[in-house]
């Protein structure tokens, strides 16, 4: 999807972050076109969540530099968002609150995530993969240009993430903005990913997810692919890493050639 | 005869007026774990009548200036953790209040009727405090309404909030100057000790009850108004304090309307 003459509409160069003596973000750059998909993986506590925190301007890097393209609406669906149990709330209400939220568009997007028949159900009373959804369709309520997935599968079974991983592809050829997405998962990722960033405080490696689909075993034993769908919505993801990250956190590289899988 | 002759029309107007705008605020409060920070800015009113007392300025006046100041103090900590600020949310609390009082105690020559501070005078209210109340109401009700959406997401997420675009920093400076606003004029009615309750109580026998944010801060008001004619009913009628009395009556409805949940949920099928 993504070509080399697509226009850059985010990109990153040489973040520094350190929080409390401890190098978050370490010389981090990259680069997001339009329509494209990255998924940004790496262990807990890696910088991900910090690195997209910055990416869209809720915190401040020590050095580097975040360029945006000027007017990009960006549609963010959180990793978590608990609300307080003492504030009555519908879906409705609560998208309704999202910028850019009229109530054709609500009920569209809910109807596009097949969650139209929560509309008027209490937040307070949702699934884990439900508020999922509300969370994604007030992501897309704005008309992103970027749309920014905070480990969108978290918690999700993996029905429900083999659909999540068919149903973003579409949403981006639907809307042609670029995802970026976070994920925990380090070996299986979404195929339709254009690039996979390895993140450990600095980029540990990237690239294209192995175009090989997963084992057929695989797809026996989580159920069939969605419908329609021709390939399988998840990829395996080999990782060509040259150091080590030690567990008092320094680096130690490996001879050329002897790679870590 | 004057409709202004009635002695207990100025204590009414001014509780039912407290009531009225108390009950969003008080929502706020409910909603955003601040009920902690609501009793500080009380206690630290005290200082505020201290000081009044002191350089002999008018005393309302004294009071909206003591609590949006610590209001102003306190802002930072509200982006803390939640421990360390309840720790020393705490400490301001209770310091501020035993600073206010050994000072006035100190103060020689100067009589305060400390119980109507701390407990509320309700009786006591004058047509001039009645006209402070109704512009700060007006102020209160006017602002809030102007900013609903954007305070309701701030609520419900500062972070997506701002990603919206939202001035986060500014809508919480202003929900909190406005809650130091009313927590000050109300002291005179329910008493330093009883604010928060009055904050607080509504909002929560309002929550079962409610199925929007709208709706909440409706019932809310309406509890409010509620509990201040019952409670100034009973105040006359039984000779006890008044400040109290409305929060015993507004406790009662909060009790009524955990009946009625336990009601609904009964019927309803598991």
């Amino acid at each position: 999807m993504s070509s080399a003459s697509a226009a850059t509409i985010l990109s990153a160069s040489q973040l520094q972050l350190v929080r409390q003596h401890k190098t978050v973000l370490n010389d981090i750059s990259l680069n997001l076109k339009a329509g494209q998909i990255i998924t940004l993986i790496g262990p807990n506590g890696c910088g991900k969540s910090t690195l997209i925190k910055v990416l869209l301007g809720l915190e401040t890097a020590d050095s580097g530099k975040v360029t945006r393209r000027p007017g990009l609406r960006i549609g963010y669906m959180p990793q978590r968002l608990s609300l307080d149990q003492r504030m009555p709330l519908t879906v409705t209400g609560f998208l309704q609150l999202a910028r850019g939220a009229s109530n054709e568009r609500i009920s569209y997007w809910l109807d596009r995530l097949s969650i139209g028949a929560l509309a008027q159900q209490s937040v307070h009373d949702l699934s884990g993969g439900e508020w999922q959804r509300v969370l994604l369709a007030r992501a897309l309520l704005i008309k992103p240009d970027l749309l920014v997935l905070d480990e969108p599968v978290q918690g999700v079974d993996v029905q429900g993430q083999l659909e999540l991983y068919s149903l973003i592809p579409q949403l981006r050829d639907e809307l042609g903005c670029a995802v970026l997405m976070v994920s925990h998962d380090l070996h299986l990722v979404m195929a339709a990913t254009d690039e996979v960033i390895c993140l450990n405080g600095h980029v540990c490696c990237s690239g294209h997810p192995d175009t090989v689909s997963i084992d057929p075993a695989y797809i026996r034993l989580f159920g069939a692919r969605p419908q329609g769908q021709q390939q399988a919505p998840i990829a395996h993801y080999t990782h060509h890493h040259d150091h080590q990250h030690c567990a008092d956190g320094h680096v130690e590289h490996h001879a050329p050639g002897k790679e870590i899988l | 005869m004057n409709l202004f002759d009635y002695w207990w029309l100025m204590p009414l107007m001014a509780g039912v007026l407290l009531a009225l705008v108390a009950g969003p605020l008080g929502s706020f409060v409910v909603w955003r774990r601040m009920a902690f920070f609501g009793d500080t800015l009380a206690h630290g009113a005290l200082l505020g009548i201290t000081f009044g007392v002191l350089t002999d300025i008018n005393l309302t006046l004294a009071l909206v200036l003591g609590s949006v100041l610590l209001a102003l103090l306190l802002l930072p900590l509200q982006n803390r953790s939640r421990l360390s600020s309840d720790t020393l949310l705490g400490i301001v609390s209770h310091s501020t209040l035993a600073i206010g009082l050994v000072t006035l105690s100190l103060a020689q020559g100067i009589r305060v009727d400390l119980m109507g501070y701390l407990f509320g005078d309700l009786l006591a209210v004058e047509r001039i405090d009645v006209l402070w109340i109704l512009l700060a109401a007006i102020l209160i009700a006017v602002l809030l309404f102007w900013q609903w959406r954007a305070l309701l997401a701030i609520t419900v997420s500062q972070e997506l909030a701002a990603i919206d675009g939202h001035p986060v920093q500014r809508l919480n400076l202003m929900l909190i100057l406005l809650l130091a606003l009313l927590v000050a004029l109300a002291m005179k009615v329910v008493g330093i000790l009883l604010v928060s309750a009055l904050l607080i109580i509504p909002p929560a026998a309002a929550r079962s009850l409610a199925r929007t944010p709208e709706q909440m801060v409706f019932l809310a008001s309406a509890t409010g108004v509620i509990s201040v004619l019952l409670g100034l009913w009973a105040s006359f009628r039984f000779d006890t304090p008044a400040g109290p009395s409305v929060v015993v009556a507004a406790t009662a409805l909060f009790a009524f309307s955990l009946v009625l949940q336990s009601l609904r949920d009964a019927r309803r099928p598991a």
